[in-house]
């Protein structure tokens, strides 16, 4: 299908609004931020899908992101939308952007590190501390309040804090 | 093939799960995992495969949610229902390519189920649940690394599975190691647990067809690599790599055919009472 201009300005239009939706358990950033939304496409007059990745297969939280990106293109006059769950390319952390990991940061969550493509294992480099700052800090679990996020403590200033563990 | 050890051979591959062999388009509804084109309608052996790994990662996953409320400790209630979530968001995907995926969770029989037999295990004290996710995540991170190499009908969802599973084994060795190079009491009861579920480890190689056919997986080499993976963490842990026989006859494992062991029917009992009792409930 070949766009006219005007529906490539509706296409990116929309793309922003998408976008612009908060994630539901880290309401500091924006699903653009997070870089689940993989694309939108103007299907027909006032028909729109947008392709949706999940941070993790079994995150509950694709749903309420589905919900809310259906709702906010529904209030900005768009009657059919459907959102569409894909999983290739798999997300990784690396698709953070770089205003979305200063946010984490900003809120007590230590970003995660990039380039961790390799899997969990192999990584040394340090997780700084959201708080003060120190580099000098320890694994307390793998697994914290949300699938995506490990839990640690900074052995300087003592405080627990969540880490958003490469994927 | 195990010839199973329950009184029951009828069960011929296949006959017990009628839902596997009309796929069903997923359904459209908001937040539905969807089922992808390239499974979907395909041929039964795919989608044989698909219930096959679909299972497993749903029974494990019911499994794992069984400890909420009642773990060691705090950090570790949370990191097995974490895993857990991994496994139902597999499970979800994978069953939605085969049919419904509510009504292939709550409504089949038990002979329709196809999940290994190790997963339908009991939880044990913390060392089985640790030996059977040692086990398992194991198997499903070498699996899935070769499914998400390989180009075929689970290439996506394996791709994006296998990292997660890669946090679940570092899990489950970092606890086995623990355990095992621990106190006496420890070191007795992870003994215990390895030694108890080994018999269950040997139907994990068995071919599963439309894995073998689209993706070309090489069990002998996917049990090489367990072998080896497991003998060094058990003996990083001090632990003895059990000795017993764990294929032929005294295997344990037809849960691939639909022949489940004693505990499994009470799991599904509890899984699917409210679905049974409520048809159509949501909340």
């Amino acid at each position: 299908m070949v766009m006219t201009p005007l529906e490539t300005r509706l296409e990116e239009r929309l793309t922003e609004l998408a976008g612009s939706v908060p994630d539901p358990e880290l309401p500091m950033i924006t699903l653009a931020e997070l870089g689940v939304v993989r694309g939108v496409r103007v299907l027909g007059p006032g028909s729109v899908e947008v392709e949706l990745t999940p941070t993790y297969t079994g995150c509950p939280a694709v749903e309420t992101m589905t919900a809310d990106i259906e709702k906010v293109l529904h209030d900005h006059g768009m009657p059919e939308v459907s959102v569409r769950r894909v999983l290739s390319p798999a997300w990784s952390t690396d698709d953070i952007t770089d205003e979305g990991r200063r946010k984490l940061a900003e809120s007590g969550i230590a970003p995660p590190r990039a380039g961790a493509g390799q899997g969990p294992v192999p990584l040394t480099l340090a997780v700084r501390c959201p708080h003060c700052g120190s580099t000098d800090t320890e694994l307390l679990s793998r697994f914290s309040s949300t699938a995506c996020k490990a839990l640690r403590r900074c052995v300087t200033c003592r405080e627990p804090f969540d880490h958003f563990k490469e994927l | 093939m195990t010839a199973p050890t329950g009184t029951d051979r009828t069960a011929a591959p296949g006959t017990a799960a009628p839902v596997a062999a009309a796929p069903v388009t997923a359904a459209t509804g908001t937040g539905r995992p969807e089922a992808t084109s390239a499974t979907t309608g395909t041929d039964p052996a795919t989608t044989a495969a698909a219930l096959a790994l679909g299972d497993d990662a749903l029974v494990l996953s019911h499994r794992l949610g069984e400890w909420a409320g009642h773990a060691p400790v705090l950090e570790e209630e949370v990191a097995l229902a974490n895993i857990a979530l991994d496994l139902l968001g597999q499970a979800r995907i994978l069953l939605s390519q085969v049919g419904d995926e509510d009504e292939l969770a709550y409504l089949r029989e038990e002979r329709a189920f196809r999940n290994l037999q190790l997963v339908e295990q009991p939880n044990g004290d913390f060392a089985h649940t640790i030996a059977r996710q040692l086990y398992f995540s194991t198997y499903q991170a070498f699996l899935y690394a070769e499914l998400a190499r390989t180009e075929g009908p689970f290439t996506a969802l394996a791709a994006k599975a296998v990292k997660e599973v890669d946090y679940h084994r570092d899990h489950a060795e970092q606890w086995t190691l623990r355990l095992g190079d621990g106190t006496a009491e420890s070191h007795t009861r992870m003994q215990r647990a390895v030694d108890a579920l080994w018999r269950y480890t040997g139907e994990m190689f068995q071919p599963v067809d439309g894995l073998t056919t689209t993706h070309g997986i090489n069990w002998p080499a996917l049990q090489g690599s367990w072998d080896q993976s497991i003998g060094e963490t058990l003996r990083g842990a001090t632990l003895t790599l059990p000795e017993t026989p764990r294929s032929g006859a005294w295997a344990a494992g037809a849960g691939r055919q639909g022949l489940h062991t004693e505990p499994f029917g009470r799991m599904l009992a509890e899984m699917q009472h409210l679905h049974r009792s409520h048809p159509g409930a949501t909340w």
